[in-house]
């Protein structure tokens, strides 16, 4: 890939609005709904070509800008008047915003404390490595090769760049790979990336076992799941036994 | 320095969670909670005019030694991992509970204005919130609230040390940053001699 994109991720559709705010220095109480709909609307067809997941609660909120929209283009109707109509048609949606603003500088604040085991840290108990009924209780999902090729790029991009070149380097193949990874998975019953990749971490070694893992998940031989976002990434054989 | 001071020093390094007084009111034989409490102020003064690397602070109830939050580049280096860090929606998704415990999972969907299943399920598992019980409505909906272990983790004494949330509003915005603010990466460590 030759090029990154940088965009901010969005909390949300408010989160989103709130950027947009922002951004245009508009006042919260006064918002010009034609450009924020325009601009939000704008908003989703980037992360859209991007391929960003589009939660559908993005799309409720464009149909409410948009509601609000023509609202305020309509005359009232006959009949109708304003105190009936509940007045501004944008009351409810500064409501909402300003309560979640509210909850997001809440949010900052609480990140901002010093927190245990971040920030301070109490004697001996927090060192201890999460035993292993703890970490059975970790919520597993199963992950697919794009969350393998980050945990990939990132062991590459840890690595030293500067190598001795070895002019015999140690012959592996791929099959050699694939039957020592089947092997330990069913001596161990599940393994995780790092101790795959042992002590050694050279580049060739990295290479030949994603690929392997790479090979084995299109055989639906293993099961590669994660604790969560930059969790360890575990290897499970597919069939339990 | 007393003996019953020494002995709730001795205590309060030992325990691996926070102590409360009632508690060790009850190990010190003929000693009255209000004696504790007062020893326990005068250690908290003692290691803090002592400016050395723990100190005592009261948290989630109880009492604790905790290291000085400015030496945490220095103890991330002997833990090597990653710290165990929220994500802006896990924080988000917090604050709400926090704030507005006990309360349903559609009252947090609402307030931030997408689906918290994730988020919760994250906290849930971190011990941070918990379920409180169901709501007596149809559908009995679960209703959450924070932990003791929320308390321990932010460094709360309890639940009213949380700045209200009318003081958030009357502040001016917060400067334009999206994203939450990370704790630095230092590479550096600072420099120790003073």
């Amino acid at each position: 890939m030759s090029y990154e994109i940088k965009l901010d991720i969005f909390e949300g559709p408010l989160d989103l609005l709130l950027f947009l705010i922002r951004k245009n220095e508009i006042d919260i109480y006064n918002i010009p709904i034609a450009l924020i709909t325009e601009q939000y609307l704008s908003y989703l067809d980037i992360m859209r070509s991007l391929n960003l997941d589009l939660a559908g609660e993005y799309l409720v909120l464009a149909s409410t800008l948009i509601h609000i929209k023509s609202k305020l283009l309509l005359p009232p109707a006959e009949g109708e008047n304003e105190e009936e109509e509940g007045g501004d048609p944008r009351a409810e949606l500064v409501q909402q915003l300003l309560e979640y603003q509210a909850f997001k500088e809440a949010a900052l604040r609480l990140d901002g404390r010093s927190l245990l085991d971040r920030d301070v840290f109490t004697r001996g108990a927090a060192v201890e490595e999460p035993t292993a009924a703890e970490e059975e209780n970790e919520a597993m999902v199963e992950i697919d090769v794009f969350e393998l090729f980050t945990a990939f790029r990132r062991i590459i991009a840890g690595l030293d760049r500067k190598e001795d070149l070895e002019i015999d380097a140690e012959k592996m193949s791929l099959t050699d790979r694939i039957n020592e990874i089947m092997e330990r998975l069913s001596e161990e019953g599940q393994i995780t990336f790092t101790e795959l990749l042992g002590e050694r971490t050279d580049r060739r070694r990295i290479i030949y076992t994603f690929l392997a893992i790479l090979e084995l998940m299109k055989l639906r031989m293993i099961r590669a799941c994660q604790s969560g976002p930059f969790g360890t990434i575990r290897l499970f054989p597919a069939v339990e036994g | 320095m007393e003996e019953k001071v020494a002995v709730i020093e001795a205590l309060l390094f030992t325990s691996e969670t926070p102590l409360t007084a009632e508690r060790m009111a009850e190990i010190l034989p003929d000693t009255e909670k209000k004696e504790i409490v007062s020893h326990l102020e005068g250690l908290m003064r003692e290691y803090e005019a002592r400016g050395g690397g723990i100190c005592l602070q009261e948290v989630a109830g109880g009492f604790q030694f905790r290291t000085r939050s400015d030496l945490a580049p220095w103890i991330r280096k002997l833990k090597a991992g990653r710290p165990a860090m929220l994500s802006p929606a896990a924080m988000e998704t917090l604050a709400v509970v926090a704030y507005r415990q006990p309360l349903v999972k559609s009252e947090i969907d609402r307030i931030r204005g997408v689906d918290v299943s994730g988020a919760l399920k994250g906290l849930l598992d971190k011990k941070i919130v918990r379920i409180v019980g169901r709501k007596d409505v149809p559908g009995k909906p679960i209703i959450y609230g924070t932990t003791r272990k929320f308390l321990e983790v932010f460094n709360l004494r309890d639940l009213s040390e949380l700045p209200t949330l009318r003081e958030l509003k009357d502040l001016p915005d917060q400067p334009d940053e999206p994203d939450m603010p990370r704790p630095q990466e230092q590479t550096e460590l600072p420099d120790l001699q003073e």
